[in-house]
């Protein structure tokens, strides 16, 4: 008598499968109830365009009904009015020009120079112990109050406005470049070792390809930062500069010029944040 | 070539992790150290690669590498150690560049331990695509493109499943057969030490001294997971383990 419970020696000794569900008539029963569900948000496409939309709309009737002061808000039609005008006038151009040129010259410079010094931050113990209370020490300043000081040194042409992006890009690249260093999985480093790397190929083989997710978030931070900066130092003594366009429109009372300036600086943050992304999706590819 | 443990004792600070240790890994077998967690067994790897320095003693290589080893004393890891931006054959690659081989030389090895290691298929596959006793089998292709004299194996089949695990050591069986490499093998699970080992050495816990060391004859090949002698070795060495391993285990985790 060791057959298993779900069968049952009938008297011909032949087994018979018992039913699945011998359940007598009085005993309540009921399904098993989901708990599971929520907490997995997932991006619907249909939602943002329609949102904008909607939003838009809302604040064009507004205007044209008189809800809304053009003093304080001007319909989004004469936003788009105001930046044909720019367009046309070629001054979008020059401000954008003027900006583009500041704005690379100090993230390409921050960001190169914060890498170097974080990867020898990583690396090396002198240059670990001599910058990193440093970086610590400076990196919290917010730098537009090292602006004055840095205009009475450079001058208040490009010399300043260049220098404050360089050293705001700067900070955060090199936190995170030996951040990523420092979170380099040994074990792989001790593989090169035992494989009889060299130093230069564990680097450039092994840590540096580790770190480059933690560089490229650094530029991501990096890159917002210097926007950030680039419109502050525009508002001191620039004649072009998407900076210098919004702050004179803002003192002549403009909103319309004011937010179409806005609307290019969103732009050119969009387009920075996509071009990292880019540069992801491309370097990282091997992480899916 | 012989790989010779003298007298060896190591301390981390105040801690002695091992304590006189003497070991031959002789030529063409496969010598297992089996001990209960923490007895230094993988110290006593680290030590047998050069990647940590003893305190006291020495180890010794006996004899010329092979003619050719680009890297006589080679490791096969735990956690396999592969780099996730590269592709198989771009993991094998990495350890091939560096030592002044042409190209042809490098892509010819590549694919010659592939084909020793039937991975043929995956050369263009990046780790994460891979299940674990793949990336174990990578791990091993890599060691061997070097032509090492001493394969030092660290757990190589801990972080896998216990199927994944049966398939691997008939691999590694299978391989021994054909190459008869010589390797130093730590792993705390008895099993494998009986099936994979010429030679099983039990290390007490810590400071790690050599209790016994116990030669198994039955040739790798005619080792089955069923066979009773086999499992009356392992019976035998779970007894000389089983107080250490329990003395270890509530041992204070200070290291």
């Amino acid at each position: 008598m060791h057959s298993p419970d779900r069968t049952v020696q009938t008297p011909t000794g032949v087994a018979e499968p018992i039913p699945l569900r011998p359940v007598a008539k009085d005993v309540e029963t009921r399904r098993v109830p989901f708990r599971g569900a929520g907490f997995s948000p997932k991006a619907l496409w249909y939602v943002p365009p329609l949102v904008f939309l909607l939003l838009l709309a809302v604040w064009e009737a507004g205007s044209r009904f008189g809800l809304i002061s053009p003093l304080v808000l001007p319909a989004p039609s004469e936003v788009l009015t105001a930046f044909r005008n720019l367009v046309e006038s070629g001054m979008l151009y020059n401000h954008l020009a003027a900006s583009l040129q500041r704005l690379v010259i100090g993230f390409v410079c921050g960001t190169i120079l914060g890498t170097v010094v974080g990867v020898l931050i990583g690396l090396y113990s002198l240059a670990r112990s001599a910058f990193r209370p440093l970086v610590a020490a400076i990196f919290p300043i917010p730098k537009i109050a090292l602006l004055p000081l840095f205009i009475i040194w450079f001058g208040i042409g490009e010399g300043s406005k260049v220098a404050t992006i360089l050293f705001g890009s700067f900070f955060p690249m090199v936190i995170a470049t030996y951040g990523g260093i420092d979170a380099v999985d040994r074990s792989l480093i001790r593989m090169g070792q035992s494989f009889n790397m060299s130093r230069a190929a564990i680097i450039r083989k092994i840590v540096l390809p580790s770190a480059l997710p933690a560089i490229l978030n650094g530029m991501r931070i990096a890159a917002s930062i210097s926007i950030i900066l680039l419109v502050a130092a525009e508002m001191i003594g620039a004649e072009y500069g998407i900076g210098a366009y919004v702050l004179l429109a803002g003192n002549l009372m403009a909103t319309d010029q004011l937010i179409a300036g806005v609307i290019v600086l969103s732009m050119l943050g969009l387009i920075v944040s996509w071009l990292i992304s880019l540069a992801e999706r491309h370097f990282l590819r091997w992480r899916n | 070539m012989d790989l010779e443990i003298r007298n060896l004792t190591h301390r981390y600070d105040d801690l002695d992790v091992l304590r006189d240790v003497t070991l031959t890994i002789p030529s063409g077998q496969i010598v297992c150290i089996v001990g209960p967690s923490g007895c230094g067994k993988s110290t006593l790897l680290r030590l047998l690669g050069g990647l940590e320095q003893p305190t006291q003693g020495e180890i010794l290589e006996v004899g010329a590498p092979p003619k050719g080893s680009l890297n006589p004393l080679t490791y096969i890891f735990q956690d396999f150690a592969l780099l996730p931006w590269r592709t198989v054959s771009g993991n094998i690659s990495l350890v091939l560049e560096g030592h002044q081989l042409g190209k042809s030389e490098i892509q010819g090895r590549i694919s010659d331990v592939l084909a020793r290691t039937r991975l043929s298929d995956f050369a263009g596959v990046y780790p994460r695509q891979l299940s674990g006793g793949m990336k174990q089998r990578v791990a091993i292709a890599r060691a061997l493109a070097v032509d090492p004299a001493v394969l030092l194996m660290d757990e190589p089949l801990s972080a896998l499943d216990s199927q994944t695990r049966e398939l691997l050591m008939d691999d590694l069986v299978s391989l021994w057969e054909r190459e008869r490499f010589t390797a130093c093998y730590i792993t705390h699970n008895l099993n494998e030490a009986v099936r994979l080992g010429h030679r099983v050495v039990v290390l007490s816990r810590r400071p790690g001294e050599i209790r016994e060391i116990v030669d198994i004859d039955t040739p790798l090949s005619e080792r089955s997971a069923d066979s009773a002698h086999l499992g009356r070795i392992q019976t035998q060495l779970w007894e000389m383990m089983r107080e250490e391993a329990l003395t270890a285990d509530r041992q204070l985790n200070d290291a």
